[in-house]
């Protein structure tokens, strides 16, 4: 069966290490911290600005100064500390983040990830991401395996305008994790319940099959 | 990008406030390039971005990370239709932004953050144009230089400076030194040194020597004005835990 988006941000939590400064995109990304496991620590960076952000605030303790790259409020942890946006981003393009996790609408074969826009129908702009890709070393990606139609968006080559070329390594899918090693996307893991014919169905571009496939453990 | 010759006017040597929005603006015309400070709503000069907006002025060349929502902050310059090109990393929140954008109403040039980050830090300090691998193989290095530097291609971007920078700080003291409070920081400091003109909009003013000189987050000679200001703080996504 096809994971939810909070059981894809708990797979990618999985991916997490002790002392890791992560970076979490907007959507099901924002989820992991949702689920860090209780033996590691690690801190989140905004890129509006702190190292080290915390869960919702509550009402008594909501600051309108203090808020995520997704404009929402925010608490900073312990040990936490604010910087400017070209402080932030120097930091980031300077690959010192150890994981940045984003969502993607399509990725392909050559490690390229379309994220921002869909021209004529969605045109905010990239905000960070295209930063963020073209920086960080460790990347995992959390997307649809699929749209409603069927339509794989694992591709041999991108169709929208990219955010960024040749940067993606690991993907999670609602169906999948997938690793992509020499050009060519290995199935690592199935989502519990879901074969592997209808994963190799649903994926356009090449997919190396070696091997039982285990399923995620949850 | 034209810059105007405007200077600031006959200073009061280094005490840098001034008492009315009047007084803040002055100088500031049609057909400026203005930096506004903030990222969403957090940051931002309200009561600069409010004078501005009840002023006669139009064509502006904007360069602010958002585009501000309807109604508040940068939406009350886009209303007015005052706005001639805007240069932003995320205009998504404003609805207004986005259908003058798609209908070509308005010139808006979409910049990675990271890269408007900077573009506005090297304006500031001296740099003229920098390489940054950010956009690489996107429509954002179209038309751009490129090189490669260790096996790796990076992107010529220009460095941006502005006749008038509109910043926001928590606190000035009177010669214009600032702080600022959590993550209402953002993209002020780098603006505060890149606008030919500075004027910042704080909470509070205290007398020189008040702030410790260890922690004075954007030196006054970045800052050309300082008006204390009232905010209303409006909040774009209020996310609550129960607690």
């Amino acid at each position: 069966m096809a994971l939810s988006r909070d059981q894809i941000a708990r797979r990618i939590a999985q991916e997490l290490k002790d002392g890791y400064y992560v970076n979490l995109g907007i959507g099901i990304p924002t989820l992991v911290a949702n689920h860090i496991p209780h033996y590691i620590e690690v801190l989140f960076q905004s890129e509006n600005g702190l190292l080290g952000m915390g869960p919702f605030p509550t009402e008594t303790e909501l600051d309108p100064d203090l808020i995520n790259a997704g404009k929402q409020t925010v608490t900073a942890v312990q040990g936490a500390c604010y910087f400017s946006s070209a402080e932030s981003f120097a930091m980031i393009r300077g690959g010192h983040v150890d994981l940045t996790v984003l969502g993607a609408f399509e990725v392909d074969e050559t490690g390229n990830i379309a994220s921002w826009m869909i021209p004529g129908k969605l045109v905010k702009g990239m905000g960070g991401a295209m930063d963020l890709v073209a920086s960080a070393e460790n990347i995992i990606v959390a997307m649809a395996h699929a749209n409603k139609a069927g339509e794989s968006k694992i591709l041999k080559r991108c169709t929208l305008p990219l955010t960024g070329v040749n940067c993606v390594k690991k993907v999670v899918t609602d169906l999948a994790a997938l690793e992509l090693i020499n050009g060519r996307f290995h199935l690592l893991e199935r989502a519990p319940g879901v074969s592997v014919e209808e994963i190799v169905r649903l994926t356009e571009a090449e997919l190396v099959v070696e091997g039982q496939i285990p399923e995620m453990a949850l | 990008m034209a810059i105007s010759n405007f200077t600031a006017g006959p200073r009061k040597g280094f005490h840098k406030i001034v008492s009315s929005y009047a007084e803040a603006l002055e100088g500031f015309t049609s057909g400026m390039t203005v930096m506004i400070g903030g990222f969403g709503l957090c940051g931002i000069p309200e009561g600069l971005i409010r004078s501005v907006y009840e002023m006669d002025v139009n064509g502006l060349t904007c360069i602010s990370n958002n585009a501000g929502v309807d109604g508040f902050g940068l939406g009350l310059w886009l209303e007015k239709r005052q706005i001639k090109t805007m240069i932003a990393s995320y205009v998504g929140e404003n609805a207004l932004f986005e259908q003058l954008f798609i209908s070509g109403e308005m010139e808006v040039i979409l910049t990675p953050q990271g890269t408007l980050a900077e573009k506005i830090r090297a304006g500031g300090a001296g740099i003229p144009a920098f390489y940054t691998p950010t956009g690489y193989g996107t429509i954002v290095a179209e038309g751009k230089e490129t090189r490669e530097f260790n096996g790796r291609m990076y992107v010529l971007e220009p460095a941006l400076k502005a006749d008038f920078s509109l910043i926001r700080a928590y606190k000035a003291d009177t010669m214009g030194n600032l702080i600022y409070r959590k993550t209402a920081m953002n993209f002020n400091p780098m603006m505060a040194a890149a606008g030919q003109i500075t004027v910042a909009e704080v909470e509070e003013i205290v007398p020189a020597g008040t702030l410790d000189p260890e922690f004075i987050h954007t030196p006054g000679i970045y800052v050309d004005r300082v008006i204390q200001g009232k905010f209303e703080k409006r909040v774009e996504q209020r996310t609550i835990s129960p607690g």
